[in-house]
């Protein structure tokens, strides 16, 4: 497969290895040093790091700037951009700053209502939506043009992706959706956390069936629950996550203090599990403030060393 | 049957309390009322299917609006009972009568006596 | 229709204190429809009102008129003779209404008695919901008239996003995803090849984004 930019996880993911990327949340403040915290706990073991834009409508620092001083620290940001804070002009605008200082990977979602996080009286804007912001990037890069008409002058090279979510509803056009973000352009997707694995193994069947695993690089979003309560939120209160009563009571048969430990094994399961699956191309891990395992999941799940690219 | 019932109860017939309209409960509380009663048919036994549950609501919407203006939601009720019930009719004549005589006179009517003063 | 729900009593109260002498003038259309500003909720606020005021040792004359509509002149001119008897008068029709008395008695207190909500239908007696954000470039012929725009949170133009779920929005349990509706729609019109094709980015400019709007139709003008 051929190489289009210069990210690390395209050259990763064409080169056939399994690639892995990690999340770094932004501070609710000024203090970079928590980003660089974050970074250097994970950063040996996955390939990118995925810094989120203001996640559940919460107002943090914005993704750029940490991508930024991802990237100044000599790694790999993958820079998620939301389409509910800001209109195309801004979009357009925020993918030349990224481009500018070398981020090489963008990730294109429409982003939580703003009734989720601490401006729920705010405006929110969704001028383009996720699959026309895969489309807008892929335009800017490929056409070399702004979306009003005019030359970029040096075109940004970023490797685009989007998110998809086997697990919300309705469950029949989960794939129809997914070959639409590729038609868009979407060149690797990140899936949400994974609980349900026969759910999620069967939307793999179908995306293979439509020869959408030769078009995109799927990765499997995983994430380690700390304690049952936690399994039991996302059960029911996280919009499109899909977590079976299984999991839940194997988290509640353990007692508190080995929950945590559960998780993690959890986890590790699921990525040796879906390592099999044909079509996943790597893994998406979601450590949200516990980065700090990433790397004993890494490992457990026999994925490091990670592979060396130019 | 002759019974007693205090001489202060004004009444107004209707055909139904489906006729009462909200209106008629407001203006009533605005000439001078103390206190307005609404007395209808059983529920699920309105001579004309469901005229009283009309009445219920519009004597709740009353309430409300008589709460926020201050003159008090407690002086506008309904009662039913069916139209053989002499006695009980009596009763509730009485009760509310008594509840109105606690509650005093409609404040509207006592601010206009203090401007008189 | 307009969808208006009256403000609340003690608002109302506040914007016409001190004035001795109020006209409510309610509308005959859309807030007759879904009972926020007809004749009957214009008796209704009047009584409530006199009460009010007369509950605090204050006595306000206050009367009451329902017009055919407050959006064409013709009708607002129906109170010229009257008008400036009153101090201010309490419009109960939307918020076109309200301007428009205020632009047709330039010197007369207009006050708002409902806030305008959206553009709705009657789903139940007492129940009306948004179907229309006149984003001035319809686009039901492709989403098996179901509207994207209007009945979408995140007005996603190729849905449904992530948090669809059980056919709900991820804001509201109560709330259908407009999506799921769509997709349900297209089934069922036997056009679901139509769910594939990408929707184009938006023209904006002829929603409020543009400015203030207007429409013209020559051939009918003067």
């Amino acid at each position: 497969m051929t190489v289009k930019t210069h990210s690390k996880l395209e050259k990763i993911m064409a080169a056939g290895h399994l690639a892995i990327t990690g999340e770094c949340g932004p501070p609710r403040g000024t203090d970079i040093a928590e980003v660089e915290h974050k970074v250097n706990l994970v950063k040996d073991y996955v390939d990118a790091i995925n810094v989120t834009d203001n996640q559940t409508a919460v107002t943090r620092m914005s993704s750029l700037a940490a991508c930024i001083k991802i990237k100044l620290m000599g790694f790999e940001p993958v820079l998620q951009m939301v389409c509910r804070d800001r209109n195309r002009i801004a979009l357009q605008s925020d993918i030349l700053g990224a481009a500018a200082f070398g981020i090489n990977n963008v990730l294109c979602l429409s982003g939580d209502h703003q009734s989720f996080g601490d401006c729920a009286t705010g405006q929110n804007v969704y001028d383009l939506d996720s699959m026309q912001l895969v489309q807008t990037v892929r335009h800017m890069r490929d056409e070399g043009k702004f979306l009003g008409g005019a030359d970029i002058k040096r075109p940004p090279q970023m490797f685009v992706g989007a998110a998809a979510n086997p697990f919300a509803d309705p469950f029949e056009i989960r794939v129809p959706r997914l070959a639409k973000k590729v038609a868009a352009g979407a060149e690797f997707i990140q899936t949400q956390c994974i609980y349900n694995l026969e759910r999620f193994e069967e939307w793999m069947r179908l995306a293979r069936e439509r020869g959408l695993t030769e078009k995109v690089k799927i990765m499997a979003g995983v994430t380690p629950m700390k304690s049952v309560g936690m399994a039991k939120y996302m059960k029911n209160r996280v919009p499109g996550m899909d977590v079976p009563d299984d999991v839940v009571a194997r988290m509640a048969g353990v007692p508190k203090e080995k929950q945590p430990e559960e998780g993690l094994k959890i986890c590790v399961e699921t990525i040796q599990r879906l390592k099999e699956v044909k079509g996943v191309a790597g893994f998406h891990i979601m450590a949200i403030e516990w980065e700090e395992v990433v790397g004993g999941i890494v490992k457990d799940a026999g994925l490091y060393p990670r592979p060396v690219v130019d | 049957m002759r019974l007693d019932y205090p001489t202060n109860v004004k009444i107004v017939r209707v055909p139904c309390t489906g006729k009462v309209d909200i209106l008629h409960l407001l203006h009533s509380f605005e000439k001078g009322a103390d206190g307005v009663y609404v007395v209808g048919c059983m529920e699920g036994e309105c001579h004309y299917n469901g005229g009283n549950f009309r009445a219920k609501k519009r004597v709740a919407q009353a309430a409300k609006i008589l709460d926020a203006v201050g003159v008090g939601g407690q002086r506008v009720r309904m009662y039913n009972l069916s139209s053989s019930e002499g006695p009980k009719f009596a009763e509730y004549a009485r009760e509310m009568t008594d509840l109105i005589r606690e509650l005093g006179p409609s404040p509207l009517k006592r601010d206009k006596k203090q401007q008189a003063a | 229709m307009i969808v208006a729900e009256q403000k609340p009593l003690e608002e109302i109260a506040e914007s016409v204190k001190d004035r001795d002498k109020i006209l409510i003038v309610g509308c005959n259309e859309c807030v007759t429809v879904c009972e926020a500003g007809g004749k009957k909720e214009v008796g209704v606020l009047a009584s409530a009102l006199r009460m009010y005021f007369r509950n605090q040792g204050k006595d306000v004359q206050i009367d009451e008129r329902t017009l055919e509509r407050q959006c064409d002149r013709e009708y607002l001119e129906e109170i010229r003779d009257i008008a400036d008897t009153y101090d201010v008068i309490l419009s109960l029709a939307c918020g076109v209404g309200v301007q428009f008395m205020a632009e047709m008695y330039h010197s007369m207190p207009v006050m708002p008695g409902v806030n305008t909500c959206f553009l709705g239908a009657t789903e139940e007696r007492g129940v009306w919901t948004e179907r229309c954000q006149a984003c001035g470039s319809c686009v039901l012929a492709s989403t098996g008239g179901v509207c994207p725009v209007s009945r979408c949170a995140k007005r996603v133009l190729n849905g449904p996003c992530g948090g669809s779920g059980k056919g709900k929005c991820e804001i509201n349990k109560e709330v259908d995803c407009a999506w799921q509706l769509i997709v349900d729609r297209l089934k069922a019109l036997d056009r679901m090849a139509d769910y594939e094709t990408l929707a184009p980015l938006k023209d904006w400019s002829t929603d409020r984004a543009g400015g203030p709007r207007k429409v013209v139709r020559e051939d009918v003008k003067a």
